[in-house]
């Protein structure tokens, strides 16, 4: 029986200090060695540089960069042990995300049905007080 | 005025609080020191969330006037309590990186959940501190 193929997203961190080129190298590399893995790439992502909260590997900084793969999870786990073996790579998660998007779709859809028993309450409700933006 | 009191209590307290005894049992003056406890002589916190729609911290020095905490998930119909949005989980941080407790900001406790979840996988991607420096 084939395994379940589920969503994931893998952020990791790439070092800040390489030239961009080199972070691309790394980049594609970690897609590529997803793909070996038995997963197929969705989407990739670079969020660019930004600050860390804390001191990882002594770096201050780092490049994010969200993958989004499909995957089964023996394919998770073989992606996750060569992300530790990667050198520039100085951090990682993985998050499943199917369940979430499943659960989000039902709200929705929950939602669009009741707005369309209601639409002006709805509108309304919507107007209403934007969002406070905290100092 | 003690009437109006009791009313705003009761109303605060929210149905499963006052339904096994009628509303107005002295069970729903005596609940009210522990509930609202925190707002009286702790005083609000500084590193509590900012975002927080008709936070109590206004009423300060007024005794009697406690609006009702709503949950912001719930309000602004926020669905996806994500780790990468890190600007909405800010808000339920206090300044040295701890979560805010559900007491302080009014969410319920199915996003409370939730945020508690994203609070701790954004930590571990170091996008919030596990620990703020000072």
């Amino acid at each position: 029986m084939p395994q379940q193929q589920r969503t994931y997203e893998v952020m990791f961190i790439v070092r800040p200090d390489l030239p961009e080129e080199e972070t691309d190298r790394v980049i594609s590399t970690v897609e590529s060695s997803a793909t070996t893995a038995g997963s197929t790439v969705k989407n990739v992502e670079r969020m660019g540089k930004r600050r860390l909260a804390y001191k990882v590997r002594k770096f201050h900084d780092g490049v994010y960069v969200l993958l989004t793969i499909e995957a089964p999870g023996n394919a998770v786990a073989e992606l996750e042990r060569r992300l530790r073996v990667t050198e520039p790579v100085i951090k990682y998660i993985t998050v499943r995300v199917d369940e979430e998007q499943k659960r989000l779709a039902k709200v929705k859809k929950i939602r669009d049905s009741k707005v369309r028993q209601r639409p002006q309450t709805a509108e309304t409700a919507t107007g209403t007080e934007p969002e406070p933006v905290p100092a | 005025m003690a009437d109006e009191e009791k009313k705003e209590v009761t109303t605060a307290e929210e149905a499963p609080a006052a339904a096994p005894a009628s509303p107005a049992s002295p069970a729903a003056p005596a609940a009210r020191p522990y509930g609202r406890g925190p707002g009286g002589p702790g005083g609000r916190r500084p590193g509590g969330p900012g975002g927080r729609p008709g936070g109590r911290g206004e009423g300060g020095p007024r005794k009697f006037f406690r609006r009702k905490k709503v949950c912001k998930f719930c309000v602004e119909k926020i669905d996806a309590i994500n780790y990468k949005d890190v600007r909405l989980l800010q808000q339920f941080v206090a300044e040295r990186g701890k979560i805010v407790p559900r007491r302080l900001t009014g969410v319920c406790t199915p996003h409370q959940r939730r945020l508690t979840a994203a609070i701790k996988q954004a930590r571990n991607i170091a996008l919030l501190p596990f620990a703020a420096r000072y």
